[in-house]
C-alpha cells in the first residue's frame, strides 16, 4: 500500500518525458537514428524482394529517380507549374478569405448566414469540387485554380473571423479612452491584435490549398507535380510515384519553413506570445 | 490644461439589477485631486467609466469644462487598473498612440518630455513584454497624459503592483501632475494612497452609491505618510468607510475591498 502511494506521488510521465538541459543536437541525432533506421528496414524489406520491384521499388532506387528527376529538369519544371498554380489560387483565396472573415467578424447579420454557411463548405473536402468545377468550366487551369481556391478560402475566412472576434476588450477600451474609434480602431486595434490568429488561418489554408492542388493535377494531362503521380502509375513506375511524392512533401516544407514559420515566429515573439 | 468636472444628480443601473448609482453628486476644481473611496463593488468604478464616456445610459449630467460627456474623447484620460498596452507596439507608439497621425511632429517635444516625465528615457523602443510592472504602469501614464487632457481619471492604478512599487508610482504621478495641473479623479480601495494623494477624499456608500462624507486633507504636499494628522485622519476615514460599508444593501464584499 505504502509503496503503491509512493508511486503515484511520481510524476505520471516518468517516459518519455520532457527533456531538461538536453543538448541541443539532441533531436538532431534523433532524426538521424530514426529515419536511417528506417530506410535502412525499407531497403532491406525491398531487397529481399517480397513484391516485385516496379511496385515496392528501395529507397535508393526512388532516391536515384527523384535525383536524376530533378537533374533531368522535369520535377523542377513541374514543381513550377504547379507553384504557380497555387500562387495564382491562393492569392484569389486570400483576397477573397480576408474581406470575408473582417466582414463575418465585423457584421452581425453577415455573421448568421454568411457564417454558417462558411463553415458548412469548410467540412467538404475540396475535391469534391472538382466534378463541378469540370462541368462548369472543362478539363482546364481555371478548373484545377477553382478547386484550390475552395480548399484554401474558408480556412482563411475562419483564421480572420476568429481573430477579429476575439480581439481582448481591454485593448479596444484603452485605445477607445484614447479617442480611436471607426476605422483607426479598426486598423490600430482590431486587426493587429487579430493578426497572430489569422497567420494561422493563411497557414493552414496554404496546406489545404496545396492538397487540394495535387487532388486536381491528377486529372490533369499537362506536366505537373500531380500529373507526375498519375504519369507514374500510368507507366507501372512507383519509383516514380514515390519520388514525386518525395517531392510534393519537399516543395510543402519548403514554402511552410521559407514564408510561414518565420512570419509566426517573428509575429508570435513581437506579440509577445512565445515562451 | 486643467478643467472642472461636474456631476450632477447622476443615477445609473443596470438592465437586470438594482441601481448601482442613485442621485450622486460631486463637483471637482480644476487641478484638483479627489478619491472616491467605498465599499467594494460599491460603484466607484462604474462612475469613472460614466466619466471616461466607455459607459452610458445615466440619468443626470456629466459635465468636464462644461461640456456633457457622450462619448470617449481626448480631453478626459483614462488609467486602467492594468497597464493595458498594445504589445506590438514599442513604448513611445504606445504614448503616441492617441496622437492624430498629422500631429505627430508637433508633439514630438511633449512626448520625449513625457517620456523623461515617466522615466523611461532608455525604454522608448522596448516592447511592453519586456518592461516590469511598475515600468508599463508609468507607460500606461504617459500615454493617458500624451493627449493633454484636462482631466485624468484612475481605476485604482497602483493596486496590482507591490506595495515599494505602489508608493514609487504616486511621488512620480505628484510630481507629474505638479508641472501639468491636470484634474484627477481617483477610485482607490487605499486609504493610504487617498491620504497621499488626494486634496478631499469623497466616501461613498454601499450599492446604490452616493457620497455619503467628503473629507479635507489640507495638508501640504510632499506629505509625510507616517505625519500624525494622516493617521488622525486614517482614522476617520475608516470610521466613515465602515458607516458607509455597514449601510451596503447587496451585503457581498468587504468594506475595504481586501
Amino acid at each position: 500500500m505504502e509503496t503503491n502511494l509512493k508511486r503515484a506521488a511520481l510524476p505520471a510521465r516518468i517516459w518519455p518525458g520532457p527533456a531538461i538541459g538536453r543538448k541541443q543536437w539532441m533531436p538532431w541525432a534523433r532524426r538521424i537514428i530514426f529515419f536511417g533506421g528506417l530506410f535502412l528496414g525499407w531497403e532491406m524489406i525491398a531487397q529481399a524482394g517480397i513484391w516485385p520491384a516496379y511496385l515496392f521499388p528501395a529507397p535508393s532506387v526512388v532516391i536515384g529517380t527523384l535525383v536524376n528527376g530533378i537533374g533531368k529538369g522535369l520535377y523542377l519544371t513541374a514543381a513550377w507549374v504547379s507553384l504557380q498554380r497555387i500562387a495564382v489560387g491562393y492569392a484569389i483565396s486570400l483576397a477573397i478569405g480576408v474581406a470575408l472573415g473582417l466582414l463575418i467578424g465585423r457584421v452581425r447579420a453577415l455573421n448568421d448566414t454568411l457564417g454558417w454557411l462558411v463553415l458548412g463548405l469548410q467540412a467538404l473536402p475540396s475535391v469534391c469540387w472538382l466534378p463541378l468545377a469540370i462541368l462548369w468550366m472543362g478539363l482546364n487551369e481555371r478548373a484545377i485554380i477553382f478547386v484550390v481556391v475552395m480548399g484554401a478560402l474558408f480556412s482563411i475566412t475562419l483564421g480572420v473571423e476568429t481573430g477579429v472576434k476575439n480581439t481582448p476588450p481591454q485593448y479596444v477600451k484603452a485605445a477607445r479612452v484614447l479617442g480611436a474609434r471607426g476605422l483607426a480602431l479598426y486598423t490600430g486595434v482590431v486587426l493587429p491584435a487579430a493578426l497572430p490568429a489569422i497567420l494561422g488561418g493563411l497557414k493552414q489554408g496554404w496546406t489545404f490549398a496545396w492538397r487540394s492542388l495535387m487532388a486536381g493535377e491528377l486529372l490533369f494531362f499537362t506536366l505537373s507535380l500531380g500529373n507526375l503521380l498519375q504519369t507514374g502509375r500510368d507507366l507501372n513506375d512507383a519509383a516514380q510515384v514515390m519520388a514525386v511524392m518525395l517531392m510534393i512533401i519537399l516543395v510543402g516544407v519548403t514554402i511552410d519553413q521559407a514564408i510561414f514559420a518565420p512570419l509566426e515566429r517573428r509575429v508570435r515573439a513581437r506579440w509577445g506570445l512565445s515562451g | 490644461m486643467s478643467s472642472t468636472i461636474r456631476i450632477e444628480r447622476v443615477s445609473k443601473s443596470f438592465k437586470a439589477g438594482q441601481p448601482v448609482l442613485h442621485d450622486l453628486n460631486l463637483e471637482i476644481r480644476p487641478s484638483e485631486i479627489v478619491s472616491l473611496l467605498g465599499p467594494s463593488g460599491c460603484g466607484k468604478s462604474t462612475l469613472l467609466r460614466l466619466l471616461s464616456g466607455l459607459e452610458r445610459d445615466h440619468a443626470g449630467r456629466l459635465l468636464v469644462d462644461g461640456q456633457e460627456i457622450v462619448a470617449p474623447s481626448r480631453a478626459v484620460g483614462f488609467m486602467f487598473q492594468e497597464p493595458r498596452l498594445l504589445p506590438w507596439l514599442t513604448v513611445r507608439d504606445n504614448i503616441t498612440f492617441g496622437l492624430q497621425v498629422r500631429d505627430r511632429r508637433q508633439t514630438e517635444p511633449l512626448v520625449r518630455e513625457l517620456i523623461e516625465q515617466v522615466q523611461l528615457g532608455e525604454c522608448a523602443d522596448l516592447l511592453p513584454r519586456q518592461l516590469s510592472g511598475g515600468m508599463a504602469q508609468r507607460v500606461a501614464l504617459a500615454r493617458s497624459l500624451a493627449t493633454q487632457p484636462g482631466v485624468l481619471l484612475l481605476d485604482e492604478p497602483f493596486s496590482a503592483v507591490d506595495a515599494l512599487t505602489r508608493m514609487r508610482l504616486q511621488e512620480l504621478l505628484l510630481s507629474v501632475w505638479q508641472r501639468r495641473r491636470f484634474t484627477m479623479l481617483l477610485v482607490t480601495h487605499d486609504i493610504d494612497e487617498a491620504l497621499y494623494l488626494s486634496d478631499r477624499v469623497a466616501v461613498l456608500s454601499g450599492r446604490p452609491a452616493t457620497v455619503r462624507e467628503i473629507v479635507h486633507v489640507d495638508l501640504p504636499r510632499p506629505r509625510d505618510r507616517r505625519a500624525q494628522e494622516m493617521l488622525q485622519q486614517r482614522a476617520h476615514l475608516l470610521e466613515a468607510l465602515r458607516v458607509a460599508g455597514s449601510n451596503q444593501l447587496t451585503g457581498y464584499g468587504t468594506p475595504f475591498g481586501v
